[in-house]
């Protein structure tokens, strides 16, 4: 497994950049993904649903899907694809130090 | 590497739930990838946004090859309403929505939707008969047009 090097921590992920150990995820490694896949600033929200999706992980071994996120009041469906652009179940799940998103929904 | 898809716009051309949840699925699965994504209803598919009909579609135990259910089985008054009801529920469990709510999601993931001008004039309907999600009436001129330098999947 490739090791990458986030300032002054190394992790190690998949092909995809997904980490492969929850255990080795910090918040400065949630911040410097997030930096590149576009998103400069971890707001309140993103974390909000960072720490929804990894404790849904912990219980369940998968990622939320949207619309469990939608549901459950974390954010609504409209705010995830504004706060996370371009792909929001996959990159939060990157962020938040999760498997890639298996689902099709 | 190979160039990604950036754009689709899918025709749903069927009613009843095998006809509207493909085209469905795979709408707001290109939105949750980033690709831009249209949907065009068309015909029977165009169940899926009437307001009336959205939350009543079921799907077919009669010429259906697809249940593997003998016609006469498939024909006793409530078995559609059954086997919808069966298949909700394991759609449920997957998160997989209803189509009213899927039809709000895949608007709020950012799909736009759109109903075919020909089969609303031929069933005589207005734009009010449609639910809010709905962009616009269009002919399929306009699709092409709205289609442009993407992909067209016809479902």
């Amino acid at each position: 497994m490739p090791q990458k090097q986030y300032g002054n921590a190394s992790v190690e992920v998949d092909a995809e950049g997904f980490l492969t150990n929850p255990a080795e995820w910090t918040r400065e490694v949630a911040a410097a993904i997030a930096k590149e896949e576009g998103i400069a600033d971890l707001l309140p929200a993103h974390w909000k649903v960072i720490e929804y999706m990894q404790k849904e992980f912990k219980e369940t071994g998968q990622a939320p899907t949207i619309r469990r996120i939608n549901k459950t009041g974390v954010v609504s469906t409209k705010e995830l694809y504004e706060l996370f652009p371009g792909g929001p179940a996959k990159k939060a799940a990157k962020i938040a130090g999760l498997k890639k998103p298996e689902g099709c929904v | 590497m190979e160039e990604r898809v950036t754009k689709v716009s899918i025709v749903i051309s069927k009613g009843g739930l095998d006809g509207v949840y493909p085209g469905l699925i795979m709408a707001n699965g290109a939105r949750m990838e980033g690709i831009e994504a249209n949907l065009f209803f068309t015909f029977f598919g165009l169940d899926a946004i009437i307001r009336k009909r959205m939350g009543k579609i079921k799907i077919a135990t009669v010429g259906n090859p697809g249940m593997h259910m003998p016609t006469l089985l498939g024909a006793i008054p409530g078995m559609s309403a059954m086997a919808t009801s069966m298949m909700k529920k394991t759609m449920d469990k997957l998160d997989i929505p209803p189509v009213p709510e899927f039809i709000e999601m895949v608007h709020d993931a950012g799909a736009k939707l759109y109903a075919c001008k020909a089969t609303v004039d031929m069933f005589k309907l207005k734009k009010e008969d449609f639910c809010p999600q709905v962009e616009a009436v269009i002919n399929v001129g306009k699709f092409y047009e709205i289609s442009a330098g993407g992909h067209i999947i016809f479902t």
